[in-house]
């Protein structure tokens, strides 16, 4: 039974802390396998959810709040750090805040630690990787650090599981006696400042649902707007009181002549400055671990070779190693489709059932090997510190692209796949930085689109065909893959000189000390990705496929003519897809396609090598492996256009590969685009400006090659 | 002399940061203070950005942010 005086509501504690200082870690080492990551609408930072068993409190939500070095939010992202504090915006007011300290760069970690306390949260400072400290020769002074900030202070080992039982039952004490967490201000604002406050904190209540009132609180919150909110600032706040601290700003600059930053900074670190030289002791000299392995893996040769080779692993990891593991899986789905078309009578329920629904669960599992390799990849970088060495690296050369630092990788991921290479933007932490590079990512060409440029070159570019001493068709596909990435760095460099426009948000980030990166928090981010990816992506490439199945097979056209392969491409003409291919026949008979290529166009926005199979069944050879080897080619290589010459000419196959190159075509690209970016209106976007770009340059392809007398 | 001047491996002390406000709220906040030691480590490869060293913190910023903090070399 709970004390009396509680209430028997599940008490909610937030961890905050620092980047890099092991907050995931011990979030994870308290809550275990209960983690759970859900997402704010139209915010791309994730909330993680934990539970944890205390003696007294019982189950108490824990929070994990986003990783920062203050709690000033200059972007909605960062809002939300503020957000889980305050209990702002339908979020509850955590009744204690766990501040994770990083005990090898402590005097920096308690700035952030200051700035909670201000909030008058009962808190408690967790001092973290103790071991790395030692090793450091650092010596922290506890009863120090206690009486100094007077709050509960422990020290912990998050990533061996050292003092979290001790911290468990701190947490106990100081949620019956929050009081022992709660101190007044150490720094005493000007008064100036103080005046303002005071009247900005008579306005906070109707933004901020508090259930502890105080004074404090409310100075605090009051603090937090005056120096987060300026005129562009795009931090929601309701007008009266937004007009109300942008007065106040303007008054302490204008008629007090304050700068802001030496009103509200600098007072915090003086604090921090008086004590620091106490607080930590340096025995022995440090290790210097870091500074070496820095040594070589930012050394102009050597690490550019280190570079190389980890993203060539990455890179053979995507292709080759996750590809046994999506044969298993669409094995194992093609087979229970052979099963279920065996077993159950025919009709339009076998069909739904195989074409649709199955078809639909397998074409989503079938990502996961390589989002689950691309994700052990990223928190290997990230929890070892080496993520941040290659932005360091490349930042250079990456702004000059227009992109930032960090979307190499996720660029990277897009040869194989831009569903995982989507979501590994999620190391970008500016929105349009990452936009840039999402919007930009499906025009690098996937691994999905090699069996359509494979098509394509076998049928307009037979083997025999050379160009010096190599195939025609090798330096085709060698052609398309430069220009294809040379299409995604343009139209990256043209996104941020248009819609999105600003330059990357220069590089100002903390280079951790290298450090083993914790298994437990590999395995629950891996779970997490998977998770999110299969909740929300999932469901909406699984309703496309059964649409996309639907806009194949409906109108039913039931002919029986005795060759079933020529009744598919009959039915196939009359459904909804021949109809649509048919009617987009004038739109896309500039660019040299018919109304079968259409038909392909339209069914392979379920995945583009459907473009192939899609091709079989319009050109009556039927869907299976063997008959599209041996027949397609030859039945494509027969049709004719209306007027009597070849339809598949090698310029009708460039204008085709120019099209697969650019166009928008893959519906689980779209779907991931909708998570990731929790906006519909970017996804559109999206899919019109890559559509509307695959004409253009299809266009220009096979009309300029007109003029140029190819036919 | 301003941070990005500095060469590698010199100790200097912060006198003031110059660049746009919210540069200089987030610099900071970093803890890139006035009256602050820092130190210069490293210059990336392609020569932008630097890495410095200060309150026992590598923090990577490009030369042109680094160009807006005035230091004194000690």
């Amino acid at each position: 039974m709970p004390p009396s005086g509680a209430s028997t509501r599940t008490l909610t504690v937030a961890v905050a802390g620092n980047p890099n200082s092991g907050k995931t870690t011990l979030f994870n080492a308290l809550t275990g396998a209960t983690a759970r990551t859900g997402n704010h609408p139209g915010i791309t930072v994730a909330e993680r959810h934990g539970r944890l068993e205390l003696e007294r409190n019982g189950r108490v939500d824990l929070v994990d709040v986003p990783g920062s070095y203050s709690l000033n939010a200059r972007s909605p992202d960062e809002e939300v750090a503020i957000n889980a504090l305050l209990g702002r915006r339908g979020m509850p007011r955590p009744d204690a805040v766990i501040v994770v300290l990083d005990a090898t760069a402590l005097e920096r970690n308690l700035y952030l630690l200051l700035q909670v306390m201000e909030a008058d949260l009962p808190v408690i400072a967790v001092v973290n990787m103790l071991d790395a400290a030692r090793d450091d020769g650092l010596d922290i002074n506890f009863d120090l650090l206690r009486s100094a900030f007077g709050v509960p202070v422990v020290g912990v080992v998050a990533r061996r599981k050292q003092g979290i039982e001790l911290l468990k039952k701190e947490l106990d004490d100081l949620l019956d006696r929050p009081d022992r967490g709660r101190r007044p201000w150490l720094w005493t604002p000007s008064p100036a400042l103080s005046r303002e406050l005071d009247a900005l904190a008579a306005l906070v209540d109707e933004e901020v649902r508090f259930e502890l009132a105080s004074d404090q609180a409310r100075r605090a919150f009051a603090l937090w707007l005056i120096s987060s909110l300026h005129r562009r600032s795009e931090i929601a706040v309701r007008p009266r009181l937004r007009e109300a601290t942008l007065a106040a700003r303007d008054r302490l600059r204008d008629q007090d002549g304050l700068d802001l930053d030496h009103e509200t900074i600098v007072p915090r670190w003086r604090v921090i400055d008086d004590l620091a030289p106490r607080l930590v002791r340096r025995e022995e000299r440090p290790s210097h671990r870091t500074e070496r392995i820095d040594g070589l893996l930012t050394h102009p040769l050597w690490g550019s070779l280190i570079f190389l080779g980890v993203m060539t692993v990455i890179f053979q990891a995507l292709f080759a190693w996750s590809e046994p593991v999506m044969g298993a899986i669409e094995g194992m789905f093609a087979g229970l489709a052979g099963w279920v078309s065996a077993t159950l009578p025919p009709g339009l329920g076998r069909d739904l059932l195989v074409d649709g629904i199955i078809a639909g669960v397998g074409g989503v599992l079938v990502f996961l090997p390589q989002i689950l390799f691309l994700f052990l990849f990223i928190t290997l970088l990230e929890g070892s510190g080496y993520m941040s060495r290659t932005a360091f690296l490349l930042d250079r050369f990456m702004r000059r692209l227009g992109l930032h630092g960090n979307a190499f990788v996720p660029m990277l991921s897009g040869f194989a796949c831009a569903v995982p290479g989507i979501m590994a933007t999620r190391t970008i932490d500016d929105r349009r930085d990452r936009l840039v590079t999402i919007m930009a990512l499906p025009l690098i060409s996937c691994s999905a689109r090699l069996p359509v440029y494979t098509m394509i070159i076998a049928l307009v570019f037979p083997p025999a065909l050379t160009t010096g001493p190599f195939r025609t068709g090798t330096l085709v596909l060698l052609g398309i893959y430069l220009a294809s990435t040379g299409l995604t760095l343009a139209s990256a460099g043209l996104l941020s000189r248009t819609v999105l426009k600003g330059r990357p948000r220069p590089l100002l980030i903390e280079l951790p000390p290298y450090r083993m990166p914790d298994p437990r928090s590999i395995l629950l981010t891996l779970r997490d990705r998977a998770a999110a990816f299969l909740s929300t992506a999932g469901t909406i490439i699984l309703v496309i496929t059964v649409v996309l199945w639907a806009l194949l097979s409906f109108p039913r056209h039931v002919v029986d003519t005795g060759d079933p392969q020529a009744d598919a491409a009959t039915a196939l003409r009359h459904s909804y897809a021949g109809r649509l291919g048919a009617m987009i026949e004038p739109a896309i008979e500039p660019l040299g396609f018919d109304w079968k290529i259409g038909i392909g166009l339209i069914g392979s926005f379920a995945a583009r090598e459907v473009f192939v199979s899609t091709m079989g069944v319009a050109y009556g050879v039927g869907d299976d492996e063997a008959a599209l080897d041996a027949d397609l080619g030859q039945a494509m290589a027969q049709d004719r256009r209306a007027d009597g010459t070849r339809l598949w000419t090698p310029l009708t196959g460039l204008s085709l590969m120019a099209f697969f190159m650019v166009a928008m075509q893959c519906m689980s690209t779209l779907a991931v685009t909708r998570r990731e970016t929790g906006s519909w209106g970017w996804t559109l976007f999206m899919l019109f400006y890559l559509t509307g770009g695959a004409w253009l340059l299809s266009f220009l392809v096979y009309q300029g090659g007109r003029l140029l007398g190819y036919s | 002399m301003t941070l990005d001047q500095i060469q590698k491996g010199h100790d200097a002390e912060l006198v003031a940061i110059e660049s746009g406000l919210e540069l200089r709220s987030r610099l900071m906040e970093m803890g890139l203070t006035p009256g602050v030691r820092l130190s210069v480590v490293r210059v990336a490869p392609l020569g932008d950005p630097i890495q410095i060293m200060v309150r026992s913190t590598r923090i990577s910023l490009c030369k042109r942010d680094a160009a807006g903090i005035r230091c004194r070399v000690l």
